[in-house]
């Protein structure tokens, strides 16, 4: 099969045209049949990408599976995947069933939202195949165009401001990343990344207006990506869109942009940031370190006084990203496995915690903490698993939480020593504010009257953690798993940016002499 | 074999906390028990046949990443088996006991199954622990380390229901997780500097790291000192040492076999354990040994003065554990881990005791734990009475002194007379006269609040309820059987390993497989220059004829012991007077006790009246707990809500959002018809915007 990546990026996109042109009615059987098709849709895509993952070859740290071909107005299509991107492909895959499933107590305009999250499946996937520019931004940017209607449509009531709030803050970032791949077209003439890769871009230093602009042509271009990348992630102090759309996004969006969308920062900066502007990476450095370290600690304490569930998670959530940033830019071997393995975990266990939250208040209809309390008494199976994501939120050894975060500390140790002392006390932190928050929801004894009568978990609500659960301990276990799919692109990576630095550096030493 | 014995009490977790539905309560609490009473016989199998050895056994990949690389691994050294059989032998005990002890515990309604819960709780903290002490590289450690933490964590907490019990919980993992805070720490300097967190690599690049600087934070350090130093920051938090000791009392609010099991006997030696294991860099790091002893020995004494006014009987213990653990810690400091590894070994036996004791007074009295409500027990319960004497006479220290009357070589008493005084001495020959004096005072505060806690306890006249007290009964054999093996350890630990932990160096050197040398011409030139001490009294009449020194490279053996660091020998040429110092504080506190609270009653609530600051001081254990929430956790709360509302809030959004906010109206009316069904042409619209972009950014690239 050697269209596999195209089929596995456009099953999803299928299904949501069938469900658009033949899905007609809006009877109970009617958002049977979509409940249906979209689950079926993303299962199988789901296992199509299985394809993917055991013809992948982690030894070769070149692009597989490439598929090229010519496209309207003389543009490319061209996906691949490597060590860096496969995985997140098949984080992507994976979680969609357990979204759709998460979904099945949906009853406002199911076809449509059923086709939201069926669209969103095939741009994600596509950001991470796109082996081409356009294409990139294409995925990368229609992306928006469905989690804006998810949160905008069946979000809380406050969700206008929200998913505006989200649009603007991501787009803006994003205006930012086109006028850089206008520029990058300039300079290199192709639009083709495994071309751009290979690019030397111009990092002779040169002044705009007076200013001093060291690393040239790289650091401006390194900007105008981080721009894009930073807010996504999110980065401090471009953070503020998350919480709010956490909160206001229904149940299965905010595990979609937990788990994935905040993936595709990470994602960027080391398909783009990293190997094409290696000088501007290395300028701005210490920058993206404290940004990283202040992240983790401001969000942490944040954190700690939230009132209202998913914001506190949403904030834990920047928290975590902060370790993944660092990682990427401690820019050796740890740091960078570290950093994938810390986005892939981070999926599964926030898209699990906002799960937790989504079964509560599908109970309850509240994401208030003060509205909880003791709820172990009447929930026993909940608060055992809500005990184990809580446990790996705080990066409990033993289970995938620690592995990312453990790598980046040690990366970024050898990099800078305060900023690792300070993103350490990130450990302490986090055990705070989660646990406390574990304990006012689910300890204590049950006298809430409103909660008298509150049931545990579903079988069907079980079935959806259980993926979860597997993969946490799994990776947290024999983290292996991911480690030896990543590691020798990630050597690769790492080497061509020491190559790369130690050339302008040699380059920069001939033309002072 | 070393597999099944560290994997027995995870499958019992397992089987206990999912299966029980299953198989019935019952059955449950007894596979967990049954498999831990298996793992607790091959530890001793292991410790018995153990031949000195280090052995590695290989089990599964763990984080490989670049130049780390870590197994999950089973290292098996003296060291590991030390704690083996301490770990598996209390924890088999606690687990027997527990089945009388949580039977029809009153936090609990009728209908409720919490037992098995209790006991897959149990099994899954000695699945931690163990997997702390086999660890052979630091990464294993610390999932042991903080695997403990969880336990301990959800032991505590385990009567959910109550706040107080909720609160100390999240206190201790916290707490701990600051001392977590510098081990990852430490970790990280050791990858950095060696290049591997294998102890092998680590132990070998030991001479290394203390020639080498470190720039750390705004300093330049040494190496070694600086690991050291953050290393046992973890150890700290752990082992409650003075700073990081506030959740140890606390913590008393799980259920007393959990106090017995993780907060006394097990998981807070924790740090002492991994001080030992780090003897190779320990060796090499003077002024973070250093740091060590004045902080054991600060907390042996602050603990001890805190534990006098307690009326609580559970934290008088709690106190009296910290204390105790600041004795360990002392011992490690000055370099005689083999001292510290022996206190740690005989503490585990009676402090154990002493809490399954307190455990069975306190269910004999309808769980009230306040002694001031107790007294005259000793009639009631005999057998209890007995076993927490055996225990109060061990902590104590109670002996023959050595120039009285020695069974050979070997000092007669109880186990903790043994090696509390290994622990003494070693501080005076080290020449830290600091460690020394509080160490001999915290023995003197020692005796007597242990007896103070025996007189209140189980002689006068009854306090308290009159009903608890008629109905005060002996407790069932499950828990009078752990406390008489228990008895046992506490009685003949200290002198049936006396030679293996604190005798000849060529015993100890045996028994730890450290390599040792006859010391040659050095040697003996070395004996002279110790003739006048001898005139002093030197109780090993063999000394002169037999003289070992150790000669081990760092990682040979499960300790390491510099060539200059002569220690275990200068220990027992300590003057007589020194040797009885311990002794003669506990026998002065022993009579304070006795004139107190049996001969004048009176005098102990006089004196409380009269030194009010001090009292007060004592008994809000030196406001450490109020210091703490002004200076930690208010600040962090006020700074999270600063950087909310002000940061988030005004700073970020305010900007940010200014001019999106001068925007955002006008799209949210167009949103509402987004809103009335037309958001397909909507997204439709955006797609062409976005598509437009896209074209004009190809053309215009195009033209170049």
């Amino acid at each position: 099969m050697d269209n596999l990546l195209s089929i596995v990026t456009f099953v999803p996109a299928l299904a949501a045209l069938i469900l658009a042109v033949f899905l007609r009615g809006d009877d109970e059987a009617a958002n049977r049949n979509a409940k249906w098709v979209a689950m079926f849709a993303t299962s199988a895509t789901f296992l199509v990408s299985l394809f993917i993952l055991s013809g992948f070859n982690p030894q070769d740290t070149g692009f597989q599976f490439v598929e090229e071909r010519e496209w309207l107005l003389g543009l490319q299509y061209k996906m691949g995947v490597d060590g860096i991107s496969v995985l997140f492909v098949m984080l992507t895959t994976f979680m969609m069933p357990l979204v759709i499933a998460a979904s099945w107590n949906v009853t406002d305009r199911v076809k449509e939202y059923m086709i939201a999250f069926l669209m969103l499946e095939t741009l994600m996937l596509g950001v991470f195949m796109a082996l081409d520019l356009v294409l990139f931004y294409l995925f990368f940017e229609a992306g928006l165009i469905p989690m804006f209607l998810i949160i905008g449509i069946w979000g809380g009531a406050n969700r206008i401001y929200a998913s505006f709030k989200f649009f603007l803050y991501t787009f803006l970032g994003s205006v930012l990343m086109l006028v850089a791949m206008v520029g990058m077209f300039a300079d290199a003439g192709t639009t083709d990344i495994e071309l751009l890769l290979r690019h030397e871009f111009a990092y002779a230093d040169f002044s705009i207006l007076g200013i001093q602009i060291v690393g040239g042509m790289q650091t401006l271009l390194f900007l105008a990506f981080f721009a894009s990348f930073a807010v996504k992630m999110p980065m401090w102090p471009v953070h503020t869109w998350l919480p709010d759309a956490h909160v206001q996004a229904p149940t299965a969006g905010s595990v979609v942009l937990a788990a994935i969308l905040l993936k595709m920062g990470g994602y960027g900066f080391l398909r783009f940031s990293l190997p094409m502007f290696p000088v501007g990476a290395e300028v701005l450095t210490p920058l993206v370190l404290w940004m990283s370290a202040i992240a983790i600690v401001y969000t942490s304490l944040v954190a700690l006084v939230q009132e209202d569930m998913k914001k506190l998670i949403a904030y834990s959530s920047v928290a975590h990203m902060g370790f993944v940033t660092m990682g990427i830019f401690a820019a050796n071997q740890q740091g960078v496995d570290g950093a994938i393995f810390q986005m892939i975990s981070h999926g599964f266990i926030s898209g699990a915690l906002f799960l937790c939250v989504g079964v509560i208040y599908d109970r309850m209809h509240t994401r208030d903490i003060d509205a909880y309390g003791g709820l172990v008494n009447r929930m026993p199976a909940y608060a055992l698993i809500f005990m184990l994501f809580t446990m790996a939120n705080v990066g409990l050894p033993g289970t995938s939480g620690f592995v990312g975060e453990f790598l980046t500390l040690m990366a970024v140790f050898q990099v800078n020593t305060w900023v690792a002392a300070v993103a350490t006390t990130g450990v302490i932190f986090s055990a705070a504010y989660a646990l406390w928050l574990y304990r006012r929801v689910v300890m204590g004894d049950l006298i809430k009257e409103s909660l008298r009568s509150i049931s545990d978990m579903t079988r069907r609500e079980k079935w959806i953690f259980a993926p979860l659960v597997t993969m946490t301990l799994l990776l947290g276990v024999y983290p292996a798993l991911v480690l030896d799919i990543t590691g020798p692109a990630v050597a690769a990576l790492v080497a061509n940016y020491d190559t790369a630095l130690a050339a302008a550096e040699a380059a920069s030493q001939i033309a002072s002499n | 074999m070393e597999t099944i014995l560290l994997f027995a009490p995870l499958v019992g977790a397992i089987l206990c906390g999912f299966g029980w539905k299953y198989v019935g309560e019952v059955a449950a609490c007894w596979i967990s028990t049954g498999l831990l009473f298996l793992s607790a016989l091959l530890s001793w199998i292991v410790f018995l046949s153990f031949d000195g050895t280090t052995e590695q056994i290989q089990i599964l990949r763990f984080i490989e990443s670049g130049s780390l690389s870590t197994d999950w691994a089973i290292r098996l050294d003296r060291l590991t088996a030390i704690m083996l059989i301490v770990i598996t032998t209390v924890s088999s005990l606690v687990h027997l006991y527990s089945f009388g002890y949580m039977d029809k515990d009153p936090q609990w309604k009728e209908t409720e199954s919490y037992k098995p819960r209790f006991f897959a709780y149990l099994s899954f903290f000695t699945f931690a622990m163990l997997m702390l002490v086999t660890a052979d590289n630091l990464v294993q450690m610390f999932f042991g380390w903080e695997g403990v933490g969880v336990a301990s964590y959800l032991l505590i907490g385990f009567y959910y229901r109550k706040p107080s019990a909720n609160a100390a919980a999240i206190k201790a993992f916290v707490v701990n997780r600051v001392g977590d805070f510098g081990f990852a720490l430490g970790i990280f300097a050791l990858f950095f500097l060696t290049d591997s967190i294998n102890f092998d690599d680590i132990f070998a690049a030991a001479p290394e790291l203390a020639e080498t600087q470190l720039t750390f934070l705004w300093g330049e350090w040494n190496a070694a000192n600086l690991i050291a130093f953050l290393l046992f920051i973890g150890a700290m938090g752990k082992s409650a040492q003075l700073l990081l000791h506030t959740w140890l009392p606390d913590a008393m609010e799980g259920p007393t076999p959990v106090s017995a099991l993780i907060h006394a006997a097990t998981m807070v030696t924790a740090g002492v354990f991994l001080v030992c294991r780090m003897s190779p860099i320990m060796e090499f790091a003077p002024e973070a040994t250093a740091f060590i002893t004045v902080i054991g020995a600060t907390t042996a004494f602050f603990a001890a003065t805190v534990g006098l006014v307690q009326t609580d009987i559970k934290r008088v213990i709690a106190y009296s554990t910290c204390s105790q653990l600041g004795y360990m810690f002392v011992a490690a400091g000055v370099g005689m881990y083999s001292a510290a590894m022996f206190h740690l070994f005989t503490h585990a036996f009676f402090k154990a005791m002493l809490f399954l004791g307190a455990g069975s007074v306190i269910h004999a009295m309808h769980h009230e734990q306040d002694m001031m409500n107790y007294g005259g027990l000793r009639k009631k319960i005999p057998y209890t009475f007995w076993a927490m004497m055996i225990g109060t006479l061990a902590i104590t220290g109670v002996g023959i002194p050595v120039w009285i009357l020695t069974l050979g070589e070997i000092p007669i008493g109880f186990a903790g007379f043994q090696s509390k005084d290994a622990i003494v001495e070693s501080a005076f020959a080290s020449g830290s006269m600091y460690g020394f004096w509080a160490l001999v005072i915290a023995a003197l505060f020692t005796s007597f609040y242990s007896w103070r806690l025996m007189f209140l306890t189980f002689y006068g006249t009854p306090r308290g309820d009159k009903h608890t007290h008629d109905h005060a009964h002996e407790s069932p054999m499950t828990m009078i059987v752990p406390l008489g093996i228990l008895a046992l350890g506490a009685i003949f630990a200290g002198m049936v390993w006396y030679g293996s932990f604190f005798g000849h160096t060529d015993k100890v050197a045996k028994f730890y497989g450290i390599p040792y040398a006859e010391a040659g011409a050095h040697g003996d030139a070395h004996a002279d220059d110790h003739g006048d001490e001898k005139a002093h009294g030197d109780d090993h009449g063999k000394e002169g004829e037999h003289h070992y020194a150790f000669a081990g490279q760092p990682g040979e053996g499960a300790l390491y012991i510099a060539p200059d660091n002569t220690l275990l020998d200068d220990a027992h040429k300590v003057p007589y007077w020194v040797k009885t110092s311990p002794f003669a504080a506990m026998l002065l506190g022993f009579l304070v006790a006795y004139w107190f609270y049996i001969v004048n009653p009176e005098l102990p609530k006089r004196l409380a009246e009269n030194q009010r600051p001090l009292y007060l001081f004592l008994k809000n254990k030196w406001y450490f707990d109020e210091l703490y929430n002004v200076v930690f956790v208010g600040p962090a709360k006020w700074i999270g809500s600063f950087f909310w509302r002000r940061g988030d809030g005004d700073v970020i959004d305010g900007s940010l959002n200014g001019v999106a906010m001068g925007i955002i109206p006008f799209f949210t009316r167009l949103a509402g018809r987004a809103q009335s069904g037309y958001i397909f042409t909507y997204a439709f619209a955006m797609v062409i915007g976005i598509a437009v972009l896209v074209t004009w950014m190809t053309l215009s690239g195009g033209a170049n």
